[in-house]
């Protein structure tokens, strides 16, 4: 059925459509739609879930790990500011190897206070053990929740589901959604493997030593490597149900490209229509959008930029004293096996600016001509700063 | 009966990794085997995250997670609310936490919990300081006190909060005090507990020989002198406004309770003088709420 939804509707639809059993949330704009949606849609019966209004993302995400260790499927939805508040929960519901699903509304962290977009929230999560999963439109946000799930359960792994605040949280687009029997045929109910049940006793997450400690994070490691596999295949199965690919990475007229423009999220948009634009002008430009984050796509990243002898990096996000983190990750990937390529690094869109053709095209020609209005900061150069 | 006794699966099993003398572990046994093999434990950072064993080794039979500090109420709770979808609506949820789990890091989710009324049974063992990582002071330690973090140079000065009074205040169907020094007034109070729905809290007084500088085999007679003195009274309310006292103990002066304990050697006479008069003061307002009730019924 085609409908015009929000960002934030499609995810509460999803949500809905994947039958989770337990909501536990806190309000945070942009994020707040949701779970204001879900309480009701669960209110009225219409969802057989238990909602948990609880007093923290603390507790949120906390809440969510123990319904989950109980066998249930488990939703969340946070932001910015409430994704940081979770960060020690983020850590131990990966620990505990269960398949939580979670939204994340991509929100610049204060201080100072901003409500817009910006990925440093997230991101600066990267290292906590979860699946990132960054999203481009809001057909992606709904059909990404659904196979975020069949993917964690599979993998035993937390999934977090990005979205730029407002540009994706609040803005109306066309969508199809897909009908509850064939969601129900793509993602039959949870059957936890291994649970905390009285019938089948087990102890979990106590103290244990050194050796077996690194074993358990090398499994960890191991099991989040092989998740890239893992959602292509889950991908590929929903694809042949609602005929919708949603790939781990996303290549745009790279075939002979010598130039290759990164980005996540729904700058990606504006990314292509600077692709299109600047092949005009002759140039051979290409664009890689990385929907996943962790695992990195390492495999995909290779395979687009094979030909490429430059790339450049936007990144709504930064990690301060290095450089934006996209451009650390994509460096950090085409080290190993490109001697040849030079990368530039772009920090731009923080806080909500936004990033439109008009503002990739300067940063592309400066990349390629080393001039131009963004300001030098060690590794990378960032756009938009005041004079 | 003997056939009864070997029925049983023993909850609570020999080997566990406490200090000689541990409270702690005493209260985890009493209450185990009050509330039986249909439990779920929640444990979080403390001396029962120790004491447990490593793993693979385990001194509990039923399940049990170990969580983040300041999460024993909200994983509970959770694991309470998945349970509960999936149809199970018996398992008893038990939330046990030391007092630095529930008086200070843990509260927030802990009020977030009682106060939405979820059904789940939390426990404090109060053993009236971080223990676990050698004797620091919490909001449960005593005024006067020694620990680690409130050292003979600078004894804690201030009360100890009173948690009881706090979670009465979220009007949950069921509060208790009790003590591992009245193992039939807790065993009666656990069965209460077990047959209520909803939040409950149990102010578990536990002795620790270890961090309150007393004779390992003193554990038991210290915490019946902290009921006995009137330091930690006995009681129990209900739906946050029906105050019961457990117990009448004899009036005993403080010092019966002081002079086995180390960390209060440096009380002076006069800080004694003054803990005696905030006892009975304590102790007076007690009475005066439960017989305020019962001329008012």
């Amino acid at each position: 059925m085609k409908k015009v939804m929000m960002g934030t509707e499609a995810a509460t639809m999803a949500a809905k459509l994947a039958r989770v059993q337990v909501v536990s949330a806190y309000p945070i704009t942009p994020q707040t739609v949701i779970v204001e949606s879900l309480a009701d849609i669960i209110g009225r019966g219409e969802l057989k879930a238990k909602y948990m209004p609880v007093e923290s993302e603390h507790t949120a995400m906390a809440s969510c790990m123990g319904a989950s260790m109980a066998g249930a499927r488990t939703f969340t939805a946070t932001s910015s500011q409430g994704l940081a508040y979770m960060h020690e929960m983020l850590h131990f519901t990966a620990g505990e190897r269960v398949p939580v699903v979670m939204v994340n509304c991509n929100r610049a962290l204060a201080a100072p206070w901003n409500l817009y977009c910006d990925h440093t929230d997230s991101l600066s999560q990267r290292d906590t053990g979860w699946i990132q999963y960054y999203c481009a439109d809001a057909q992606d946000v709904l059909d990404a929740i659904l196979i975020a799930y069949a993917v964690a359960e599979q993998a035993l792994l937390p999934v977090m589901i990005n979205l730029d605040a407002f540009y994706l949280t609040h803005t109306s687009e066309l969508l199809d959604v897909p009908d509850q029997e064939t969601v129900d045929l793509f993602l039959p109910p949870y059957k936890a493997l291994s649970k905390l049940d009285v019938d089948d006793p087990k102890t979990f997450s106590i103290v244990c030593g050194a050796d077996l400690f690194s074993s358990i994070k090398y499994k960890h490691q191991r099991d989040t490597l092989a998740v890239a596999g893992i959602w292509d295949q889950v991908a590929e199965r929903y694809n042949s149900h609602f005929n919708r690919l949603h790939p781990t990475v996303e290549a745009y007229r790279i075939e002979d490209a010598d130039l290759c423009i990164v980005g996540i999220g729904t700058a990606i948009g504006a990314i292509r229509q600077t692709v299109d634009r600047l092949r005009e002008e002759g140039l051979k430009v290409g664009s890689l959008r990385l929907a996943m984050i962790r695992p990195f796509p390492l495999e995909g990243l290779k395979r687009a930029t094979a030909k490429a002898k430059h790339v450049i990096v936007i990144d709504r996000d930064v990690s301060y004293g290095a450089e934006g983190i996209v451009a650390q990750e994509v460096k950090a990937g085409l080290f190993e096996h490109r001697g040849d390529v030079s990368v530039t690094g772009f920090v731009a869109g923080i806080g909500g600016n936004d990033v439109t053709v008009d503002t990739i095209i300067p940063l592309v020609r400066q990349a390629i001509s080393g001039d131009g209005d963004a300001v030098e900061a060690g590794m990378s150069l960032w756009a938009e700063v005041l004079p | 009966m003997s056939e009864q006794i070997q029925a049983k699966r023993e909850l609570v099993t020999p080997g566990h990794y406490g200090c000689p003398g541990c409270g702690a572990t005493v209260a985890m046994q009493q209450t185990l085997s009050v509330l039986g093999e249909d439990t779920i434990v929640v444990m979080t950072a403390g001396c029962w995250s120790s004491l447990i064993g490593i793993y693979p080794y385990t001194c509990i039979t039923v399940p049990v997670v170990s969580v983040a500090f300041g999460a024993t109420a909200s994983v509970a709770a959770g694991i309470k609310a998945g349970l509960t979808i999936q149809g199970n609506d018996h398992t008893t949820v038990l939330a046990f936490a030391g007092d630095g789990g529930t008086f200070d890091i843990g509260f927030q989710p802990l009020s977030g919990v009682v106060e939405r009324n979820d059904d789940i049974l939390f426990i404090c063992y109060d053993n009236e300081a971080y223990m676990n990582t050698g004797i620091q002071r919490s909001s449960a330690t005593p005024a006067g006190g020694w620990t680690t973090t409130t050292p003979d140079s600078a004894r804690k000065s201030q009360r100890k909060k009173n948690m009881v009074e706090i979670m009465a205040a979220h009007r949950i169907p069921y509060t208790a005090t009790a003590s591992i020094g009245a193992p039939a007034d807790l065993k009666e109070k656990l069965e209460k507990a077990k047959n209520i729905k909803g939040s409950r809290f149990i102010h578990l007084f536990a002795s620790c020989p270890t961090g309150w500088r007393h004779a390992t085999e003193l554990s038991i007679e210290v915490a019946r002198q902290a009921v006995k003195s009137r330091v930690f009274p006995l009681y129990e309310v209900f739906n946050g406004d029906t105050w019961q006292i457990s117990s009448m103990p004899e009036k005993e002066s403080v010092d019966g309770y002081l002079k086995h304990q180390g960390r209060f050697k440096k009380m002076s006479v006069e800080e004694r003088a003054q803990l005696q008069k905030q006892v009975d003061s304590d102790w007076q307002r007690l009475i005066d709420r439960c017989q305020a009730l019962k001329a008012a019924g």
